[in-house]
């Protein structure tokens, strides 16, 4: 029952086959979610799936939503030890939960705040071997909480998202991120929203499910991707160890 | 993180009982309002209400020698024990007498600060914030002290930075990294019809724990046939979202919402909706009146 019901998501995914090249390899991975359901779980699957042994992927996680030691309890019962994979320079964790731009100055200066993070990232990727340029993931936990660290300048945190994806073409990066669908679905223009949504490759959505609450299923996701064609809607429960995916009906 | 309703204000229970609780603990209180003096709200919190206990200790000594249940272990303990004591501290209670207040030493102390957001700015606030929060510092020992941070109508129109939405949102960000780095909890109340709908969201996404509450009309017969104990109750609790620090699974709850009741006037008591038996005294299955049941006359509660 876990091998098929991971197999739902990865095969969404196309991380079913082969996890060398990495499949999401120059891929811009979107998640949303809502207060009901969080889609937090799929970013720790991506993560553990990126750091598999089988792989030689680097990642560099910015967290502006929680400190290391959330994700280092939860990928530990996942099966992967972040601090280990962090001494081995295949896990580089970039806490931003105290970073706020000052103000008026969200990025227009080298020292402004996402002007400088994006320096750091790019400089930790030229510092890997230049193997491993083409296996690094970029993972933002999250989005929204971004451009409250940017006073609301969501302009400069779509140019920084830009510039990370030009990473995408240069290093053959991942970029994956996470972010709330309901904060935008009641604004008048949601520019920055439907910007994200268009530079995604891969779209996945986490939902509750139209019957409400239930001990037995967790909510819905719906994957899009673009790449494959392909749209892909199962229901999941969220468990400590694995995420149990599965058709409707059929848990 | 609570939503307030304009309607009642549900809320100042919830941060009565939470802030009560904390002083009768030992632990220490930072209480913010958009009050020009919050400090006189600390004269409404409730003293905690007597223990059932107190009951089974007048019991006849007699009659207690030849008692064979655990609870005779009692006498190892010692005679100081009053009101639910144990060693002259008060042991962990929800359950609080709103009609006898706080006793004066638990509020004239030295482990409260108060700070009235009317006029101050959100750096004061998030430096005084700070330092109370220094007092608990997170280690791998054991807890020495906690503290409690409860901040009432975050968002009022009083406060002098009521319509600096981002700030605002950067001052949550804020606390809550504070807060997880410190033994400590803070509660923040807010009105959410002051809040654009995209910013309302993004609050409730702050939260850990988001809870709403809701004011209950009087007088509403179509809810008094559906619920039992409608009398009693001033209104409902909405569990939105459960704190999930250190894990991935979501707490599903066996109910969400909660009824609010002031059982004697004294006790905020908050308990599971139960729906009123149908009416099966006509014989037939779909009887004439009850909650559940078809009727003759159709309202938008029937079903």
């Amino acid at each position: 029952m876990n091998q098929r019901s991971s197999n739902l998501l990865d095969e969404a995914l196309g991380l079913d086959q082969v996890i060398e090249p990495w499949p999401l390899r120059g891929r811009v991975v979107a998640i949303e979610d809502q207060v009901e359901t969080s889609g937090s779980f799929v970013l720790h699957h991506l993560l553990k799936r990126s750091l598999s042994p089988n792989s030689s992927n680097v990642t560099i996680f910015i967290a502006f939503s929680q400190p290391f030691s959330h994700y280092d309890r939860i990928l530990r019962k996942l099966g992967c030890n972040l601090v280990s994979q962090r001494d081995n320079s295949r896990f580089f964790f970039f806490d931003m939960l105290k970073l706020q731009c000052p103000d008026g100055d969200e990025g227009i200066t080298p020292e402004g705040g996402l002007i400088a993070l994006y320096g750091k990232i790019h400089k930790t990727i030229s510092a890997l071997p230049e193997i491993s340029w083409k296996n690094v993931s970029i993972i933002i936990d999250d989005l929204s909480l971004m451009e409250v660290a940017a006073n609301g300048s969501s302009d400069y945190v779509l140019d920084f998202l830009h510039y990370c994806r030009t990473l995408t073409s240069e290093f053959d990066c991942s970029l994956i991120t996470l972010n709330h669908e309901d904060i935008y679905s009641s604004e008048d223009r949601p520019t920055f929203f439907i910007q994200m949504e268009y530079l995604a490759d891969i779209l996945i959505k986490a939902e509750p499910l139209a019957t409400g609450l239930a001990t037995d299923v967790h909510g819905q996701l719906t994957v899009s991707n673009k790449g494959r064609n392909k749209v892909s809607n199962f229901h999941f429960k969220v468990k400590e160890n694995v995420v149990e995916c599965f058709y409707p009906g059929r848990s | 993180m609570v939503m307030e309703d304009a309607e009642a204000p549900h809320h100042m229970l919830l941060l009565r009982n939470f802030m009560a609780q904390g002083l009768v603990l030992g632990q220490h209180l930072l209480y913010s309002s958009p009050a020009r003096d919050p400090r006189g709200f600390l004269g409404t919190l409730p003293s905690p209400a007597a223990s059932k206990d107190d009951k089974s200790r007048e019991r006849d000594p007699d009659q207690e020698k030849g008692l064979r249940i655990a609870w005779q272990y009692k006498k190892y303990f010692g005679e100081n024990q009053l009101d639910g004591q144990r060693d002259g501290k008060h042991e962990y209670s929800n359950e609080f007498d709103l009609r006898k207040p706080l006793e004066r030493h638990f509020i004239n102390g030295p482990r409260i600060d108060c700070v009235s957001i009317q006029d101050s700015d959100l750096s004061t606030l998030r430096d005084r914030c700070a330092t109370f929060l220094s007092q608990f510092p997170r280690n791998d020992g054991s807890i020495s002290c906690a503290g409690r941070i409860a901040i009432q109508s975050f968002c009022a129109p009083q406060c002098a930075y009521s319509n600096m939405e981002w700030d605002m949102l950067s001052f949550i960000r804020s606390l809550k990294s504070m807060v997880r780095s410190s033994n400590s909890v803070a509660i923040v109340t807010f009105p959410p019809s002051l809040l654009s709908p995209s910013f309302c969201k993004r609050w409730q996404h702050m939260a850990d724990t988001l809870l709403s509450v809701k004011a209950i009309q009087d007088e509403d017969k179509e809810l008094a046939q559906l619920l039992t104990g409608y009398q009693d109750m001033v209104g409902f609790l909405n569990v939105h979202k459960v704190a999930r620090i250190n894990t991935q699974v979501p707490v599903i709850l066996e109910a969400t919402t909660f009824s609010i009741k002031l059982q004697k006037r004294r006790y905020l008591v908050l308990e599971c909706l139960n729906q009123a038996p149908v009416d099966g005294s006509s014989g037939t299955s779909y009887g004439t009146s009850g909650g559940c049941s078809s009727s003759s006359k159709t309202g938008n509660l029937d079903f």
